[in-house]
């Protein structure tokens, strides 16, 4: 039976302390924290199989585990990540305005599970309201003891603060995010030593996004057994889901991992707009491969997704109509990734650069044949060469329009122009 | 208006003061220092710049590579509505490019543009995180405004008054 513990129903208001803890809310951070040892709650998330949900999918658990044992000479810190920024993703928001203290419980866990000092949450700058929703969270919890010294009676201090961003989406990648918050550029530090060892202001840093962290309550509560009855063996529990572009419901879903693709548009979303086709899904954000619409039937799982050739990112799924130009797509991509890149790594500066002006010029109909060659080229140079996953990312997005929808580029070239007088504008 | 009239006020100050305690380093608190003062004067003038960085205690550069780095501060004057559309691609699927020409023509500017009175300014803007409700639109540091249509412009400018 479908469950859901992330989102409350419709029209539930659980932003209050009171309301979150009529929910059975900070049952299972008071538990944590009075019977359970450190190494104890690691291992029941490492045991629920909890990934993470900021779009790389890694083991929670078992990035937890690199954090060195409590007791060393520095202190260790929460980053957690809220700088949601991925276009077509819109599902953390969901939580820091729906369910703030979810995460707050969720914080209190993880810092009780890696010895945490403090958590700063990272808030992308253009959430107001879920900035002004969290913040009011954190006092009501310090207020009551959650927070603060000897917090839920233990021996320890552990405090959570909420820091903003001001819109640069590179503020996502996690170093991106630690130099922000230090009050620096954003820009991706060398790896190794990766944050576990060297984070923020120099010390032992676990790195999780808002959902993940909001996913430990519920595995803390109710067991990893009954978290892995939930999704697929290797992608388990509920996720958050947006889905927006050319459908009649768009918003986000919990669903479980390894739900049909083809249930979330057609069910939960109600289907393509006005009776038209559909031709194109972005699955999990615009990093990541665009799929056509005869894939419709793949899962949403990391290695379901893996296998139809594209990756499940943040699980933000966009929707495109048959009047849809791909070359517009591409073209609107192309010049995100072009206005975000930090700048430092040559490859990811000219690359994305390069990348929107070859497909304007397809667009424009001043395209050659000799033009995509090399679109896949630049693409080639930018993959694995750069500090962080930005240039890959919009490599892969570009070239995968192309190779998905090849013969569309090909007619923008021959016939001198859009053969889509419908579509969008880029 | 020229900048040099421009200058931290002291309840600013206090405010930026009271961030810094949360970090082992003062400078943490520059990100959130710099939404302060925006949310003062608008922008972030030069010469408050320097002041910020004496406050925090790191040098003017420091300072100003952050305000230039990140799209949100605006190192000169905006609108004092600066009306943020965004055109990524949920919103553009949603029609985010009417929306912009249509802000063009009722406002008589170009994006990246500032009405003569100074009142409006127009910006494009990368994902604002609220694709499955586009276009969306943000002025200034308030409140999403969301699902606005490329018919409903009337409507949007009566909202930003």
């Amino acid at each position: 039976m479908l469950e859901r513990y992330l989102l409350p129903p419709e029209g539930a208001d659980w932003r209050s302390i009171d309301a979150y803890r009529q929910t059975g809310g900070y049952e299972a951070a008071q538990r944590a924290l009075q019977t359970l040892t450190s190494e104890a709650v690691i291992e029941e998330v490492k045991a629920s199989g909890l990934r993470g949900r900021g779009g790389a999918g890694f083991g929670t658990g078992q990035k937890w585990s690199f954090m060195p044992k409590p007791g060393g000479p520095k202190p260790t810190f929460i980053a957690c990540n809220g700088d949601e920024s991925e276009p077509g993703t819109f599902k953390d928001r969901q939580i820091l305005e729906r369910n703030p203290h979810l995460l707050v419980e969720g914080l209190i866990i993880t810092g009780h599970a890696i010895g945490a000092r403090a958590a700063y949450v990272y808030l992308r700058g253009e959430y107001v309201t879920a900035f002004r929703t969290l913040v009011r969270a954190v006092e009501e919890a310090r207020s009551a003891g959650l927070l603060g010294p000897g917090h839920l009676g233990s021996q320890r201090e552990f405090d959570v603060h909420i820091m903003r961003g001001a819109g640069a989406y590179i503020c996502g990648e996690e170093t991106g995010m630690i130099e922000s918050a230090e009050g620096k550029k954003g820009q991706p530090r060398k790896r190794p030593p990766f944050p576990a060892v060297y984070g923020l202001w120099g010390c032992p840093t676990t790195v999780n996004n808002v959902e993940t962290i909001s996913q430990v309550p519920s595995i803390i509560r109710r067991g990893a057994n009954w978290f892995k009855t939930i999704g697929t063996p290797t992608s388990t529990g509920n996720t958050l889901y947006g889905i927006s572009g050319h459908v009649n419901r768009p918003g986000v879903y919990e669903l479980p991992l390894g739900t049909p693709l083809r249930e979330i548009i057609e069910i939960h979303a109600g289907g393509v707009r006005n009776g038209k086709r559909l031709k194109a899904i972005i699955p999990g954000g615009v990093s990541m491969p665009v799929l056509s619409a005869e894939q419709i039937d793949v899962r949403m799982d990391h290695e379901s997704l893996k296998q139809a050739g594209t990756l499940l990112g943040t699980g933000g799924i966009v929707v495109m109509d048959e009047t849809a130009c791909m070359v517009r797509a591409a073209i609107v991509i192309a010049r995100f990734f072009r206005h975000e890149t930090c700048g430092q790594c040559t490859q990811c500066r000219e690359g994305t650069a390069w990348l929107y002006k070859l497909l304007r010029r397809v667009e424009g109909g001043e395209g050659t044949m000799a033009d995509l060659d090399t679109i896949n080229e630049i693409g080639g140079y930018m993959e694995g060469q750069t500090i962080c996953a930005l240039s890959d990312a919009a490599a892969w997005a570009a070239t995968g329009f192309l190779r998905r929808f090849r013969a569309e580029f090909e007619a923008h070239v021959t016939g001198g122009g859009c053969p889509l007088p419908e579509s969008f504008e880029a | 208006m020229s900048d040099a009239v421009f200058t931290l006020s002291e309840a600013v100050k206090q405010q930026i003061l009271s961030e810094v305690p949360r970090y082992p380093e003062a400078r943490s608190a520059l990100l959130m220092a710099l939404h302060h003062v925006q949310a003062e004067i608008g922008h972030v003038p030069i010469n408050v710049q320097r002041e910020l960085a004496a406050l925090l205690g790191i040098r003017p550069i420091e300072v100003r590579e952050v305000v230039t780095f990140y799209p949100m501060y605006h190192e000169h004057p905006v609108g004092k509505r600066n009306i943020q559309v965004c055109v990524n691609i949920a919103c553009a699927l949603a029609g985010a490019r009417s929306v912009v020409r249509g802000l063009e023509q009722k406002l008589g500017i170009r994006v990246g543009e500032r009405t003569p009175d100074g009142a409006y300014s127009i910006e494009e803007v990368q994902c604002l995180g609220s694709c499955g409700t586009a276009v969306c639109v943000m002025v200034n540091n308030l409140p999403f405004i969301e699902n606005v249509r490329p018919d409903g412009l009337d409507e949007l400018l009566r909202t930003v008054g």
